[in-house]
């Protein structure tokens, strides 16, 4: 097949229904022009410095280096971005595009919340109304996201069908997309879905990387030799690796969610497992965990924002030509990697963050102490408080949501 | 091909019927039973949907009726046998409808073999724009099979004409903006839009999204070919049955 725009390798491209062509060429072509205006890129780092702490730091992790006493870790503070996350960096950059293109409603998919709370704050910040789609199993698992989402003035919806988590949110959201694209933007949250997409949220993440290569040459005078970073749908792995790629001493790893075990089938591992196939779904064509039939499997996840069918056609790609090399971590493995961050550093990842911190942890014992390794952080995690509390059987916590329950029954 | 049998049969009738079921929703035999109804009240040609887990085009009622069906295990394998059976069986055209995912992953040239051999005579697959479908037109060239393609009403005159260059059999005209199963308002600016559609193509023309009863197929008439009945059939198939639908589809005509 003749290669044509989207396309990294075999994967990628911009497989919609012809409703929303136009749409999409319209998009391209606003983010063509913003790509090649140097006064944009100004605009976007500006308005990062300014409403959400960037650049963010690059810490030495000196009490883990001395734990496992083997290369140098450092971690990029993408929890440090307003909204706790990565997902701050996407949101406003296509914040910005929505006001070039003078629409005055977003709309976005959110697994985690991390990627909702950001793009409601966006919509509240710019003065757009704003929907976001979340899975129902999500809304039940993130309740203080949803809060905050709707605090800022977002209607969440419940997404009901399917398996009812980030995919199916996808799915809603173009639903919506289809009928509402005249006053509407969607502001899809990964580096994944139709052409302009994955190069687009790529090119607003690339912000981390840029920043993370600078403050390792300032800190340390020399590259790192690994870098690490979770995927799900792959944007915070492409923002840190965008920094590294042309690096080739950089090895890039992305940490996949091994769920309760690549044997058991319950994880979210595409490209670090057999299990996945290529595919094409939700716009675009990557490795999909899917059966022969070509239904999409249910997926499994201590992080929400990770337990996806699909991944970064950039990322496939990669995978594909061997420049990134690609674990996963299980849910077990996460936790207590989680736990040790907090304890040893002081330092609070998001489950899905940790298992990067879980990928690192696995091989930094093996390397030698003048190596250095990066892992992102790319988001904070107290709002999974609830999760990490029950995966601990933290018995106060648990006490304390049952008299909490106990008075709001008793009012 | 499917175009002299519409341009054959539109010499007797003003307006052709196209109805859609999911196939195995609500499970394989309603599924034979309502193809039987909808032809005995006098389709003319039928678009048989494979259940896909995440159908992007399709709204709520739709959605659920392939829910349905993978909730009960229907498969690809069960589909084509199910096609093979009620073409075999009944003297209407059939097409499939379904995402490019259940095509992609059975091998694009496998499904057009598979489709010409058990008499299926086209397909329809939203989410593949002509130009991501150079294999799948070459494959359905290859075995005299045609692909049907989507107008939107925001689709450019220019690229009406570019579609259409790759189409054959007819176009499908999606009424409006939004998914299956919302309320089309039969308008004006429908008129407008199926005569840019006309001044675009030879092909005949079919519209479909938001046909829900004989007035809405009676505008159509002398401004469209074929009228598709979806979601409304499903509708009626849920609240009253086989002989609801087939009575439904007899009301439209």
């Amino acid at each position: 097949m003749a290669a044509h725009k989207g396309y990294f390798g075999e994967f990628g491209g911009q497989f919609l229904p012809e409703i929303l062509h136009a749409t999409i060429t319209g998009l391209e072509q606003v983010f063509e022009t913003a790509k090649h205006d140097p006064g944009f890129w100004k605009e976007y780092e500006t308005l990062m410095q300014n409403y959400s702490c960037r650049p963010t730091p690059l810490t030495f992790a000196e009490n883990l280096t001395k734990y496992f006493n083997g290369a140098q870790i450092w971690v990029k503070r993408e929890d440090l971005n307003h909204t706790g996350s990565h997902k701050l960096n996407n949101v406003m950059g296509q914040g910005l595009l929505v006001k070039r293109m003078k629409k005055t409603r977003v709309i976005a998919e959110t697994g985690a919340g991390q990627h909702g709370v950001a793009t409601a704050t966006m919509a509240a910040k710019f003065g757009f109304e704003c929907t976001i789609y979340m899975g129902e199993v999500d809304v039940l698992r993130q309740r203080p996201n949803v809060f905050w989402m709707e605090r800022l003035g977002a209607t969440v919806v419940p997404v009901k069908t399917g398996s009812r988590i980030l995919k199916d949110a996808i799915n809603e959201a173009l639903r919506d997309w289809v009928g509402n694209m005249d006053t509407t933007h969607y502001v899809l949250g990964t580096a994944c879905g139709a052409h302009p997409f994955p190069e687009m949220v790529t090119w607003f993440q690339s912000i981390v990387g840029i920043e993370t290569k600078k403050q390792i040459l300032e800190a340390t005078g020399k590259l790192p030799d690994r870098v690490y970073a979770c995927v799900g749908g792959g944007s915070n792995a492409m923002g840190i690796f965008s920094g590294f790629l042309k690096d080739t001493a950089v090895e890039c790893v992305g940490i996949e969610a091994g769920g309760r075990g690549i044997a058991t089938g319950e994880h979210a591992t595409r490209l670090a497992s057999p299990d996945a196939s290529i595919g094409v779904s939700q716009g675009y064509k990557t490795f999909f965990l899917q059966d022969d039939d070509g239904q999409m499997k249910e997926t499994h996840s201590v992080a929400a924002g990770l337990d996806y069918v699909g991944v970064s056609p950039i990322l496939s790609h990669l995978k594909e030509t061997g420049r990134v090399r690609f674990e996963s971590a299980t849910d077990a493995e996460v936790i207590t990697a989680l736990s040790l961050a907090v304890k040893k550093e002081g330092l609070i990842p998001a489950l899905e963050s940790s298992h990067a911190f879980a990928g690192a942890f696995r091989e930094v014992s093996q390397m030698a102490p003048e190596q250095i390794i990066i892992i992102n952080q790319s988001g904070r995690g107290d709002k999974d408080i609830f999760t990490i509390a029950d995966a601990l059987h933290d018995p106060k916590w648990r006490d304390y949501i049952k008299d909490k329950a106990g008075e709001y029954n008793a009012s | 091909m499917l175009r002299d049998y519409i341009e054959k049969k539109r010499v007797e009738k003003k307006i052709l019927i196209m109805t859609h079921i999911v196939i195995g929703a609500p499970d394989l035999e309603t599924s034979y039973q309502t193809v039987k109804a909808m032809v005995e009240a006098g389709v003319d040609i039928m678009e048989l949907q494979i259940p896909f887990s995440e159908p992007v085009a399709d709204g709520p009622v739709i959605l659920a009726a392939n829910q349905t069906a993978l909730d009960r295990k229907v498969t690809v394998g069960q589909c084509i046998d199910f096609a093979e059976r009620v073409a075999k069986e009944f003297p209407v055209p059939f097409l499939f409808m379904s995402y490019y995912n259940i095509v992609f992953k059975y091998g694009v040239n496998k499904f057009a073999e598979m489709m010409s051999a058990k008499g299926l005579k086209g397909a329809i697959v939203p989410d593949l724009p002509h130009e991501e479908a150079a294999q799948y037109l070459a494959a359905m060239k290859k075995y005299h099979l045609d692909p049907i393609f989507l107008y939107a009403p925001t689709t450019s005159d220019s690229r009406m004409k570019e579609i259409s260059s790759h189409a054959s059999g007819f176009i499908y005209c999606v009424a409006r903006k939004g998914v299956t199963g919302v309320d089309t308002s039969f308008s004006s600016d429908l008129d407008e839009y199926l005569q840019r559609a006309h001044t675009s193509t030879d092909l005949p023309l079919a519209l479909g999204f938001g046909v829900q009863e004989k007035a809405d197929v009676d505008f159509l008439k002398g401004k469209a070919d074929i009228a598709i009945i979806g979601t409304q059939s499903l509708r009626v198939l849920a609240e009253k049955g086989v002989a609801g639908v087939k009575k439904f589809i007899a009301g439209m005509q």
